[in-house]
Protein backbone atom coordinates (compact mmCIF):
# COMPACT_ATOMS: atom_id res chain seq x y z
CA UNK A 1 0.00 0.00 0.00
CA UNK A 2 1.30 3.30 -1.00
CA UNK A 3 1.05 6.36 0.56
CA UNK A 4 -0.67 9.24 -1.71
CA UNK A 5 -0.20 12.58 -1.67
CA UNK A 6 -1.75 14.60 1.20
CA UNK A 7 -1.74 12.35 3.84
CA UNK A 8 1.31 13.80 5.68
CA UNK A 9 1.90 17.41 5.78
CA UNK A 10 4.83 18.92 4.28
CA UNK A 11 7.07 18.83 7.05
CA UNK A 12 7.37 15.29 7.39
CA UNK A 13 7.43 14.51 4.26
CA UNK A 14 10.01 16.78 3.78
CA UNK A 15 12.38 15.05 5.83
CA UNK A 16 11.34 11.33 4.90
CA UNK A 17 12.39 12.82 1.46
CA UNK A 18 15.34 13.52 3.09
CA UNK A 19 16.18 10.43 4.64
CA UNK A 20 14.90 8.33 1.78
CA UNK A 21 17.86 10.24 -0.23
CA UNK A 22 20.65 9.41 2.19
CA UNK A 23 19.33 6.03 2.59
CA UNK A 24 19.50 5.62 -1.46
CA UNK A 25 23.00 7.21 -2.17
CA UNK A 26 24.34 4.62 0.98
CA UNK A 27 22.96 2.20 -1.10
CA UNK A 28 24.21 3.36 -3.82
CA UNK A 29 27.45 2.84 -2.51
CA UNK A 30 26.92 -0.65 -0.93
CA UNK A 31 25.78 -1.75 -4.26
CA UNK A 32 28.84 -1.04 -6.10
CA UNK A 33 30.25 -3.57 -3.54
CA UNK A 34 27.49 -6.02 -4.31
CA UNK A 35 27.46 -5.98 -7.74
CA UNK A 36 30.81 -3.89 -8.87
CA UNK A 37 30.58 -2.87 -12.73
CA UNK A 38 27.03 -5.02 -13.25
CA UNK A 39 25.01 -2.63 -10.64
CA UNK A 40 23.29 -0.99 -13.21
CA UNK A 41 21.81 -4.38 -15.28
CA UNK A 42 21.90 -6.58 -12.48
CA UNK A 43 19.72 -4.10 -10.36
CA UNK A 44 17.49 -3.39 -13.04
CA UNK A 45 16.68 -6.65 -14.08
CA UNK A 46 16.36 -7.23 -10.29
CA UNK A 47 13.83 -4.35 -10.04
CA UNK A 48 12.29 -5.89 -13.19
CA UNK A 49 11.79 -8.77 -11.39
CA UNK A 50 9.99 -7.51 -8.45
CA UNK A 51 8.14 -5.37 -10.60
CA UNK A 52 6.55 -8.51 -12.56
CA UNK A 53 6.21 -10.90 -9.27
CA UNK A 54 4.40 -7.54 -7.62
CA UNK A 55 1.60 -8.16 -10.55
CA UNK A 56 1.19 -12.19 -9.55
CA UNK A 57 -1.64 -12.85 -7.45
CA UNK A 58 -1.40 -15.46 -5.17
CA UNK A 59 -4.67 -16.47 -3.32
CA UNK A 60 -4.86 -16.09 0.60
CA UNK A 61 -8.09 -17.48 1.57
CA UNK A 62 -11.87 -17.19 0.92
CA UNK A 63 -11.52 -15.89 -2.51
CA UNK A 64 -9.35 -12.90 -1.67
CA UNK A 65 -5.68 -12.73 -2.95
CA UNK A 66 -2.59 -11.05 -2.48
CA UNK A 67 0.26 -10.11 -4.10
CA UNK A 68 4.30 -10.10 -3.01
CA UNK A 69 5.88 -6.52 -1.79
CA UNK A 70 9.36 -8.58 -2.08
CA UNK A 71 11.78 -6.12 0.17
CA UNK A 72 13.09 -8.92 2.31
CA UNK A 73 12.81 -11.71 -0.63
CA UNK A 74 15.23 -8.97 -2.10
CA UNK A 75 17.59 -8.60 0.10
CA UNK A 76 17.97 -12.19 0.94
CA UNK A 77 18.34 -12.87 -2.90
CA UNK A 78 20.41 -10.15 -3.88
CA UNK A 79 21.75 -8.36 -0.86
CA UNK A 80 20.26 -5.51 1.19
CA UNK A 81 22.10 -2.22 -0.83
CA UNK A 82 20.36 -3.63 -4.18
CA UNK A 83 16.97 -4.60 -2.92
CA UNK A 84 17.18 -0.66 -1.36
CA UNK A 85 17.88 0.20 -5.37
CA UNK A 86 15.19 -2.22 -6.68
CA UNK A 87 12.52 -1.50 -4.29
CA UNK A 88 13.18 2.46 -5.02
CA UNK A 89 13.15 2.32 -8.45
CA UNK A 90 10.00 0.11 -8.41
CA UNK A 91 8.32 2.35 -6.25
CA UNK A 92 9.87 5.34 -8.67
CA UNK A 93 8.09 3.65 -11.62
CA UNK A 94 4.98 2.64 -9.70
CA UNK A 95 4.65 6.82 -8.54
CA UNK A 96 5.18 8.85 -12.06
CA UNK A 97 3.92 5.53 -14.51
CA UNK A 98 1.28 4.32 -12.40
CA UNK A 99 0.05 7.29 -10.23
CA UNK A 100 0.34 4.82 -7.65
CA UNK A 101 1.65 6.70 -4.40
CA UNK A 102 2.11 10.14 -4.57
CA UNK A 103 5.05 12.21 -5.69
CA UNK A 104 5.46 14.29 -3.05
CA UNK A 105 4.89 11.29 -0.49
CA UNK A 106 7.67 9.29 -2.98
CA UNK A 107 10.02 9.89 0.00
CA UNK A 108 8.14 8.59 2.81
CA UNK A 109 7.04 5.28 0.54
CA UNK A 110 10.69 4.75 -0.33
CA UNK A 111 11.37 5.30 4.11
CA UNK A 112 9.02 2.69 4.20
CA UNK A 113 9.16 0.11 1.82
CA UNK A 114 12.99 0.37 0.69
CA UNK A 115 14.56 1.38 3.67
CA UNK A 116 12.61 0.20 6.45
CA UNK A 117 10.94 -2.83 5.14
CA UNK A 118 14.65 -4.61 3.27
CA UNK A 119 16.74 -3.19 6.85
CA UNK A 120 13.71 -5.27 8.96
CA UNK A 121 13.25 -7.95 6.93
CA UNK A 122 17.79 -8.28 6.52
CA UNK A 123 18.61 -7.91 9.78
CA UNK A 124 15.75 -10.20 11.13
CA UNK A 125 16.98 -12.58 8.67
CA UNK A 126 20.72 -12.44 9.52
CA UNK A 127 20.38 -13.10 13.45
CA UNK A 128 17.97 -15.81 13.10
CA UNK A 129 20.64 -17.44 10.78
CA UNK A 130 23.58 -17.18 13.21
CA UNK A 131 20.88 -18.50 16.21
CA UNK A 132 19.16 -21.12 14.20
CA UNK A 133 20.97 -24.37 12.78
CA UNK A 134 22.62 -24.12 9.40
CA UNK A 135 20.08 -26.14 7.48
CA UNK A 136 18.02 -25.16 4.46
CA UNK A 137 15.44 -25.63 6.95
CA UNK A 138 16.51 -23.01 9.04
CA UNK A 139 17.75 -20.31 6.72
CA UNK A 140 13.73 -20.79 5.32
CA UNK A 141 12.59 -20.38 8.85
CA UNK A 142 14.65 -17.30 9.12
CA UNK A 143 13.73 -15.85 5.72
CA UNK A 144 9.98 -16.34 6.91
CA UNK A 145 10.10 -14.68 9.79
CA UNK A 146 12.33 -11.88 8.30
CA UNK A 147 9.36 -11.32 5.28
CA UNK A 148 6.93 -11.45 7.91
CA UNK A 149 8.03 -8.88 10.63
CA UNK A 150 9.24 -6.40 7.90
CA UNK A 151 5.75 -5.87 6.87
CA UNK A 152 3.96 -5.09 10.28
CA UNK A 153 6.85 -3.03 11.20
CA UNK A 154 6.69 -1.16 8.14
CA UNK A 155 3.07 -0.39 8.80
CA UNK A 156 3.70 0.78 12.28
CA UNK A 157 6.59 3.14 11.28
CA UNK A 158 4.02 4.32 9.26
CA UNK A 159 1.40 4.83 11.89
CA UNK A 160 4.34 6.43 13.56
CA UNK A 161 5.01 9.21 10.91
CA UNK A 162 1.49 9.59 10.72
CA UNK A 163 0.96 10.99 14.33
CA UNK A 164 4.13 13.21 13.87
CA UNK A 165 2.47 14.79 10.49
CA UNK A 166 -0.67 13.22 10.08
CA UNK A 167 -3.08 16.02 9.27
CA UNK A 168 -6.17 13.98 11.52
CA UNK A 169 -6.53 13.62 15.08
CA UNK A 170 -6.99 9.94 15.98
CA UNK A 171 -6.68 8.02 18.77
CA UNK A 172 -3.26 6.50 18.19
CA UNK A 173 -3.64 2.82 19.37
CA UNK A 174 -6.50 2.34 17.72
CA UNK A 175 -4.74 3.44 14.33
CA UNK A 176 -1.65 1.25 15.43
CA UNK A 177 -3.80 -1.78 16.35
CA UNK A 178 -5.68 -1.54 13.21
CA UNK A 179 -2.84 -1.13 10.76
CA UNK A 180 -0.55 -3.65 13.18
CA UNK A 181 -3.55 -6.37 12.72
CA UNK A 182 -4.20 -6.12 9.24
CA UNK A 183 -0.67 -5.74 8.52
CA UNK A 184 -0.12 -9.07 10.39
CA UNK A 185 -2.28 -10.83 8.17
CA UNK A 186 -0.47 -9.46 4.70
CA UNK A 187 2.79 -10.33 6.54
CA UNK A 188 1.63 -14.29 6.69
CA UNK A 189 0.89 -14.09 3.04
CA UNK A 190 4.24 -12.54 2.42
CA UNK A 191 6.21 -14.91 4.47
CA UNK A 192 4.52 -17.72 2.54
CA UNK A 193 5.38 -16.32 -0.98
CA UNK A 194 8.99 -15.61 0.16
CA UNK A 195 9.49 -19.26 1.78
CA UNK A 196 8.19 -20.56 -1.71
CA UNK A 197 10.33 -18.81 -3.74
CA UNK A 198 13.28 -18.49 -1.75
CA UNK A 199 13.09 -22.75 -1.63
CA UNK A 200 12.48 -22.63 -5.01
CA UNK A 201 15.16 -20.60 -6.12
CA UNK A 202 17.07 -22.76 -3.20
CA UNK A 203 16.58 -26.35 -5.27
CA UNK A 204 17.38 -24.74 -8.85
CA UNK A 205 19.97 -22.38 -8.35
CA UNK A 206 21.20 -22.47 -4.42
CA UNK A 207 24.52 -20.04 -5.72
CA UNK A 208 22.40 -17.69 -6.72
CA UNK A 209 20.42 -16.63 -3.09
CA UNK A 210 23.42 -14.58 -1.88
CA UNK A 211 21.84 -14.84 2.27
CA UNK A 212 22.50 -18.65 1.69
CA UNK A 213 26.30 -18.53 0.84
CA UNK A 214 27.18 -20.06 4.60
CA UNK A 215 25.15 -23.29 3.06
CA UNK A 216 27.49 -24.07 0.42
CA UNK A 217 30.18 -25.88 0.48
CA UNK A 218 33.43 -26.44 -1.91
CA UNK A 219 32.49 -28.68 -4.35
CA UNK A 220 34.83 -31.50 -3.56
CA UNK A 221 36.08 -32.52 -7.15
CA UNK A 222 36.93 -36.75 -7.65
CA UNK A 223 40.54 -37.31 -7.17
CA UNK A 224 42.30 -37.92 -9.90
CA UNK A 225 42.56 -41.65 -11.20
CA UNK A 226 46.17 -42.69 -11.57
CA UNK A 227 48.24 -42.64 -14.63
CA UNK A 228 47.68 -45.39 -16.59
CA UNK A 229 50.54 -47.25 -17.08
CA UNK A 230 52.24 -46.38 -20.65
CA UNK A 231 51.37 -48.78 -23.33
CA UNK A 232 54.05 -50.42 -24.52
CA UNK A 233 54.37 -49.33 -28.35
CA UNK A 234 55.09 -52.29 -30.71
CA UNK A 235 57.34 -52.82 -32.85
CA UNK A 236 55.36 -52.64 -35.90
CA UNK A 237 58.74 -53.54 -37.67
CA UNK B 1 -0.19 -4.12 -0.62
CA UNK B 2 -1.43 -1.62 -3.19
CA UNK B 3 -4.45 -2.96 -5.41
CA UNK B 4 -2.61 -4.81 -8.42
CA UNK B 5 -1.02 -3.51 -11.65
CA UNK B 6 -3.02 -5.26 -14.51
CA UNK B 7 -0.75 -6.87 -16.72
CA UNK B 8 -0.67 -4.54 -19.63
CA UNK B 9 2.74 -3.52 -19.23
CA UNK B 10 4.57 -0.62 -18.58
CA UNK B 11 3.50 1.08 -21.92
CA UNK B 12 -0.14 0.42 -21.59
CA UNK B 13 -0.92 3.80 -19.31
CA UNK B 14 0.21 5.90 -22.41
CA UNK B 15 -2.44 7.15 -24.91
CA UNK B 16 -0.67 8.09 -27.91
CA UNK B 17 -1.22 11.84 -28.94
CA UNK B 18 0.18 14.82 -30.76
CA UNK B 19 -1.17 17.37 -28.75
CA UNK B 20 0.17 20.27 -26.95
CA UNK B 21 0.75 18.38 -23.58
CA UNK B 22 2.27 15.38 -25.52
CA UNK B 23 4.72 17.65 -26.99
CA UNK B 24 5.85 19.21 -23.86
CA UNK B 25 9.35 18.04 -22.64
CA UNK B 26 8.73 15.13 -20.08
CA UNK B 27 10.76 17.41 -17.03
CA UNK B 28 8.60 20.43 -17.52
CA UNK B 29 6.04 18.16 -17.27
CA UNK B 30 7.25 16.57 -13.92
CA UNK B 31 7.74 19.85 -12.68
CA UNK B 32 4.45 20.80 -13.34
CA UNK B 33 2.81 17.77 -11.52
CA UNK B 34 4.77 18.03 -8.62
CA UNK B 35 4.16 21.72 -8.44
CA UNK B 36 0.43 20.78 -8.65
CA UNK B 37 0.59 18.41 -6.04
CA UNK B 38 2.56 20.57 -3.46
CA UNK B 39 -0.30 23.15 -3.62
CA UNK B 40 -3.05 20.32 -3.39
CA UNK B 41 -0.83 19.04 -0.19
CA UNK B 42 -0.51 22.96 0.97
CA UNK B 43 -4.30 23.33 1.14
CA UNK B 44 -5.60 23.16 4.61
CA UNK B 45 -8.22 20.74 5.31
CA UNK B 46 -9.90 22.53 8.42
CA UNK B 47 -10.72 25.02 6.10
CA UNK B 48 -14.54 25.49 5.37
CA UNK B 49 -12.94 26.65 1.81
CA UNK B 50 -11.07 23.76 1.03
CA UNK B 51 -14.03 22.03 -0.55
CA UNK B 52 -14.44 24.59 -3.46
CA UNK B 53 -10.87 24.82 -3.90
CA UNK B 54 -10.53 21.07 -4.35
CA UNK B 55 -13.44 21.46 -7.03
CA UNK B 56 -11.07 24.37 -8.97
CA UNK B 57 -8.24 21.94 -8.61
CA UNK B 58 -10.35 19.08 -9.96
CA UNK B 59 -11.80 21.95 -12.86
CA UNK B 60 -8.10 22.38 -13.84
CA UNK B 61 -7.35 19.04 -14.42
CA UNK B 62 -10.26 18.09 -16.15
CA UNK B 63 -9.24 21.15 -18.77
CA UNK B 64 -6.01 19.72 -19.14
CA UNK B 65 -7.35 16.43 -19.59
CA UNK B 66 -9.57 17.78 -22.49
CA UNK B 67 -6.44 19.86 -23.92
CA UNK B 68 -4.85 16.39 -24.09
CA UNK B 69 -7.28 14.03 -25.49
CA UNK B 70 -7.48 12.00 -22.24
CA UNK B 71 -10.74 10.48 -21.68
CA UNK B 72 -12.90 10.15 -18.48
CA UNK B 73 -12.49 6.23 -18.84
CA UNK B 74 -8.24 6.53 -18.81
CA UNK B 75 -9.12 9.16 -15.84
CA UNK B 76 -11.14 6.75 -14.03
CA UNK B 77 -9.24 3.49 -14.54
CA UNK B 78 -6.12 5.35 -13.17
CA UNK B 79 -7.64 6.16 -9.35
CA UNK B 80 -8.34 2.26 -8.80
CA UNK B 81 -4.82 2.49 -7.60
CA UNK B 82 -6.53 4.35 -4.91
CA UNK B 83 -8.63 1.71 -3.47
CA UNK B 84 -6.41 0.86 -0.24
CA UNK B 85 -6.39 4.62 0.87
CA UNK B 86 -10.44 4.54 0.88
CA UNK B 87 -10.13 2.14 3.07
CA UNK B 88 -7.76 3.92 5.61
CA UNK B 89 -9.83 7.08 5.01
CA UNK B 90 -12.76 5.48 5.78
CA UNK B 91 -10.99 4.14 9.32
CA UNK B 92 -10.04 7.55 10.18
CA UNK B 93 -13.82 8.11 9.80
CA UNK B 94 -14.27 5.95 12.53
CA UNK B 95 -11.16 6.39 14.69
CA UNK B 96 -10.89 10.74 14.83
CA UNK B 97 -11.63 12.18 18.14
CA UNK B 98 -13.69 15.22 18.86
CA UNK B 99 -17.38 15.75 18.99
CA UNK B 100 -19.70 13.02 16.96
CA UNK B 101 -22.35 12.79 14.85
CA UNK B 102 -24.69 10.05 13.29
CA UNK B 103 -24.25 9.17 9.48
CA UNK B 104 -27.11 6.52 8.12
CA UNK B 105 -27.07 4.82 12.19
CA UNK B 106 -23.30 4.52 12.74
CA UNK B 107 -21.58 7.15 15.12
CA UNK B 108 -18.41 8.85 13.39
CA UNK B 109 -15.99 11.86 14.11
CA UNK B 110 -17.09 14.71 12.67
CA UNK B 111 -13.30 16.09 12.25
CA UNK B 112 -12.46 12.65 11.06
CA UNK B 113 -15.19 13.19 8.41
CA UNK B 114 -14.10 15.97 7.26
CA UNK B 115 -10.13 15.10 7.30
CA UNK B 116 -10.90 11.83 6.05
CA UNK B 117 -12.87 13.64 3.18
CA UNK B 118 -9.86 16.44 2.52
CA UNK B 119 -7.46 13.17 2.57
CA UNK B 120 -9.15 11.36 -0.35
CA UNK B 121 -9.70 14.29 -1.87
CA UNK B 122 -6.22 15.60 -2.05
CA UNK B 123 -5.23 12.54 -2.83
CA UNK B 124 -7.45 11.51 -5.64
CA UNK B 125 -6.77 14.70 -7.62
CA UNK B 126 -2.73 13.88 -7.05
CA UNK B 127 -3.35 10.30 -8.69
CA UNK B 128 -5.65 12.40 -11.31
CA UNK B 129 -2.80 14.42 -12.16
CA UNK B 130 -0.31 11.98 -12.04
CA UNK B 131 -2.05 9.88 -14.25
CA UNK B 132 -2.44 12.58 -17.13
CA UNK B 133 1.54 12.66 -16.77
CA UNK B 134 1.84 8.68 -17.59
CA UNK B 135 -1.42 9.21 -20.17
CA UNK B 136 0.90 11.69 -22.38
CA UNK B 137 4.44 10.68 -21.53
CA UNK B 138 6.24 7.61 -22.78
CA UNK B 139 7.90 5.96 -19.81
CA UNK B 140 11.17 6.36 -22.14
CA UNK B 141 10.47 10.24 -21.79
CA UNK B 142 9.62 10.08 -18.24
CA UNK B 143 12.74 8.60 -17.78
CA UNK B 144 14.90 11.23 -19.77
CA UNK B 145 12.89 13.95 -17.41
CA UNK B 146 14.12 12.13 -14.59
CA UNK B 147 17.16 12.36 -16.59
CA UNK B 148 16.97 16.09 -16.85
CA UNK B 149 15.57 16.62 -13.23
CA UNK B 150 19.77 15.56 -12.38
CA UNK B 151 18.75 11.78 -10.95
CA UNK B 152 21.84 10.15 -9.78
CA UNK B 153 23.64 8.42 -13.20
CA UNK B 154 23.81 5.01 -11.99
CA UNK B 155 19.95 5.09 -10.72
CA UNK B 156 18.96 6.73 -14.18
CA UNK B 157 20.60 3.57 -15.63
CA UNK B 158 18.67 1.19 -13.30
CA UNK B 159 15.64 2.66 -13.95
CA UNK B 160 16.67 2.52 -17.91
CA UNK B 161 16.82 -1.22 -17.64
CA UNK B 162 13.57 -1.89 -15.61
CA UNK B 163 11.85 -0.13 -18.09
CA UNK B 164 13.70 -1.53 -20.98
CA UNK B 165 13.17 -5.18 -19.52
CA UNK B 166 9.65 -4.91 -17.19
CA UNK B 167 7.95 -5.79 -20.19
CA UNK B 168 9.93 -8.84 -20.86
CA UNK B 169 10.03 -10.32 -17.81
CA UNK B 170 6.10 -9.56 -17.57
CA UNK B 171 5.71 -11.52 -20.82
CA UNK B 172 7.83 -14.45 -19.22
CA UNK B 173 5.24 -14.52 -16.70
CA UNK B 174 2.69 -14.00 -19.03
CA UNK B 175 3.64 -17.15 -20.89
CA UNK B 176 4.24 -18.96 -17.32
CA UNK B 177 0.32 -18.12 -16.24
CA UNK B 178 -1.02 -19.49 -19.98
CA UNK B 179 0.91 -22.65 -19.74
CA UNK B 180 -0.43 -22.82 -15.96
CA UNK B 181 -3.75 -22.76 -16.88
CA UNK B 182 -3.90 -24.25 -19.96
CA UNK B 183 -2.70 -27.92 -18.27
CA UNK B 184 -5.78 -26.82 -15.74
CA UNK B 185 -4.49 -25.02 -13.18
CA UNK B 186 -6.50 -22.94 -10.88
CA UNK B 187 -5.04 -20.94 -8.23
CA UNK B 188 -7.84 -21.60 -5.59
CA UNK B 189 -6.42 -21.66 -1.92
CA UNK B 190 -2.95 -21.53 -0.33
CA UNK B 191 -1.91 -25.08 -1.73
CA UNK B 192 -1.01 -23.11 -4.95
CA UNK B 193 1.78 -21.76 -3.19
CA UNK B 194 3.07 -25.07 -3.97
CA UNK B 195 2.82 -24.31 -7.61
CA UNK B 196 3.31 -20.54 -7.87
CA UNK B 197 6.47 -20.33 -5.77
CA UNK B 198 8.52 -22.44 -7.82
CA UNK B 199 7.04 -20.02 -10.69
CA UNK B 200 8.18 -16.85 -8.84
CA UNK B 201 11.11 -18.57 -8.23
CA UNK B 202 12.25 -19.41 -12.26
CA UNK B 203 11.25 -16.34 -12.70
CA UNK B 204 13.93 -14.68 -10.67
CA UNK B 205 16.55 -17.35 -12.07
CA UNK B 206 15.69 -16.41 -15.66
CA UNK B 207 15.74 -12.18 -15.21
CA UNK B 208 18.87 -12.92 -13.18
CA UNK B 209 20.90 -14.67 -15.83
CA UNK B 210 19.17 -12.91 -18.18
CA UNK B 211 20.79 -9.83 -16.57
CA UNK B 212 23.99 -11.46 -16.46
CA UNK B 213 23.94 -12.28 -20.43
CA UNK B 214 22.74 -8.47 -21.05
CA UNK B 215 25.91 -7.77 -19.22
CA UNK B 216 28.19 -9.87 -21.08
CA UNK B 217 26.50 -8.09 -24.46
CA UNK B 218 26.99 -4.59 -23.17
CA UNK B 219 30.19 -5.59 -22.36
CA UNK B 220 31.51 -6.86 -25.39
CA UNK B 221 29.61 -3.69 -27.11
CA UNK B 222 32.44 -1.43 -25.17
CA UNK B 223 30.34 -0.58 -22.00
CA UNK B 224 31.99 1.40 -19.67
CA UNK B 225 29.44 1.89 -17.04
CA UNK B 226 28.32 5.10 -18.15
CA UNK B 227 25.97 5.55 -21.11
CA UNK B 228 26.24 8.34 -23.67
CA UNK B 229 23.75 10.79 -23.94
CA UNK B 230 23.05 13.54 -26.88
CA UNK B 231 23.67 17.26 -26.17
CA UNK B 232 20.13 18.37 -24.28
CA UNK B 233 17.80 20.28 -26.41
CA UNK B 234 17.29 23.77 -24.56
CA UNK B 235 13.85 24.46 -22.87
CA UNK B 236 12.33 27.98 -24.40
CA UNK B 237 10.20 30.47 -22.28
CA UNK B 238 6.89 29.27 -23.75
CA UNK B 239 7.25 25.75 -23.25
CA UNK B 240 7.88 26.70 -19.28
CA UNK B 241 5.13 28.98 -18.97
CA UNK B 242 2.71 26.18 -20.66
CA UNK B 243 4.13 23.80 -18.49
CA UNK B 244 3.94 26.24 -15.27
CA UNK B 245 0.71 27.10 -16.03
CA UNK B 246 -1.24 24.49 -14.13
CA UNK B 247 0.55 25.07 -11.09
CA UNK B 248 0.50 28.43 -10.88
CA UNK B 249 -3.63 28.39 -11.98
CA UNK B 250 -3.44 25.73 -8.70
CA UNK B 251 -1.72 28.37 -6.52
CA UNK B 252 -3.82 31.01 -7.67
CA UNK B 253 -7.03 28.89 -6.35
CA UNK B 254 -5.09 28.43 -3.21
CA UNK B 255 -4.67 32.27 -2.99
CA UNK B 256 -8.38 33.18 -3.74
CA UNK B 257 -9.47 30.66 -0.86
CA UNK B 258 -6.94 32.20 1.76
CA UNK B 259 -7.83 35.94 0.81
CA UNK B 260 -11.76 35.36 0.55
CA UNK B 261 -12.31 32.42 3.04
Amino acid sequence: MHVPDGFLDPTTSAATAAVAAAGVALALRGARRELDERTAPMAGLTAAFVFAVQMMNFPVAAGTSGHLIGGALTAILVGPWTAVLCMTVVLLVQAVVFADGGLTALGTNVTLMALVAVAVGYAVFRVLVVLLPRTRVGLLVAAGVGAFLSVPVAALAFVGLFSLGGVADVALGTVAATMGGVHLLIGLGEAAISVAVLSAVLTVRPDLVRGARHLQRDVVLAPRPPAAHPVPVADAS
Amino acid sequence: MGAGHDSGGLAARYVPGTGPVHRLEPHLKLVAVLGFALVVVATPVHAGWAPAAYLGFLVLLLVVARIAGVGPGRLGRGLTVEIPFVLFAVLLVFVSRGPRTEVLGLSVSQSGLAVGGGLLAKATLSVLAATLLAATTEPRALLRGLERLRLPQVLVQILMFMIRYADVVGGELRRMRVARESRGFRARHLGALRVLGPAAGSLFIRSYERGERVHLAMLSRGYTGRLPTGPVAPVGARSWTTALSLPLAAGAVLLTGSLVG
